[in-house]
């Protein structure tokens, strides 16, 4: 049985190539029963959406204190 | 702890008013890793927040003025430098994402616009010069064989979760990505992680190269480059949980 701690090494992993079927299967096991790790697994592809969309934030002061009228 | 959840001002914004919301927030839910985070995040925001003050009050932020870009441009050589691990190699890349810029002024709609191409560019630039470097690369193994295993107090002894780290569904995780606030976070969260690990994690994320070449041009094992992203996704993922998208569900 994967530990948690395993599982999001394995899904950190699989952000880099793709996982051994055994592997796989044990993390399907493992997110059966675990939705910390389910949540994890959604937010790794959420994490690398939100970093290949990163801009700086230097001076957007068109966005800053927009008033609530 | 629901005191701390419900003090979180509406609106999602969570840290920008003040940072004592957001580290008593940080802290009820995840109390070791706050003693060491607490005082580095807390700065950071505050000057994330003083610089904001100062340029959103100026009257001199028109697209091209100077003031503008020279705040566009420290930001983009602090970049350039942690990527690219080399000052000078840093100014050149950004002096060139820079002149392409101010050259097409005109065809830029606003500043978020300008501010996009320029990056983009910038990061092509440093693409290129991280994939040149293959056959000289630069780091080797000591820079990342950091022992100190930081994520420890992210799960308990047995591997599992510690209750106040195990994720939950992220709110709106779309509309992040277009609020200005957002990324204020996810800056100070990426300042956060080891200077190392910040740096891998956006080469691989944001410049996407890919695990191969960050290998090569930096002489790493791909297993210590595995731990180091695995390291930086976990506290990544944890700093915007907190600071981010946990408070925002509460507001709504």
């Amino acid at each position: 049985m994967l530990t948690c701690r395993r599982v999001t090494e394995l899904l950190s992993e699989a952000q880099e190539h793709p996982l051994s079927l055994r592997d796989r299967a044990a993390l399907r096991m493992h997110m059966m029963m675990c939705d910390g790790c389910r949540n994890f697994e959604r937010q790794m592809d959420m994490l690398r959406k939100i970093s290949r969309s990163y801009v700086p934030t230097a001076n957007s002061p068109s966005e800053e204190d927009p008033q609530p009228k | 702890m629901s005191g701390a959840l419900t003090a979180v001002p509406p609106g999602r914004r969570p840290l920008r008013d003040s940072t004592a919301p957001a580290a008593s927030l940080y802290h009820a839910r995840q109390p070791a890793l706050h003693v060491r985070w607490r005082g580095r995040i807390g700065e950071r925001l505050n000057q994330t927040n003083h610089n904001a003050i100062g340029n959103a009050t100026g009257k001199d932020r028109a697209l091209g003025e100077p003031v503008s870009l020279s705040a566009l441009r420290v930001k983009l050589l602090r970049f350039a430098t942690l990527q690219l691990g080399d000052p000078h190699l840093a100014e050149d890349a950004v002096q060139e994402a820079l002149l392409g810029a101010l050259n097409n002024l005109r065809s830029f709609r606003g500043e978020a616009a300008l501010h996009t191409w320029v990056f983009s560019i910038l990061k092509n630039k440093i693409a290129d010069q991280l994939r040149q470097r293959a056959r000289r690369p630069e780091i080797g193994e000591t820079v990342i064989g950091d022992d100190l295993d930081e994520t420890i107090s992210i799960f308990d002894d047995r591997g599992r979760w510690h209750e106040p780290n195990r994720p939950v569904r992220w709110a709106e995780p779309e509309s992040a990505v277009i609020d200005h606030q957002f990324w204020r976070v996810f800056e100070a969260c990426l300042e956060n992680l080891p200077r190392q690990q910040a740096r891998l994690f956006m080469m691989r994320e944001f410049v996407q190269l890919d695990t191969e070449e960050i290998c090569q041009a930096l002489a790493i094992k791909p297993g210590n480059l595995n731990v180091a992203l695995h390291r930086a996704r976990l506290k990544l993922r944890a700093c915007l949980e907190h600071h981010w998208f946990v408070a925002g569900e509460a507001a709504c």
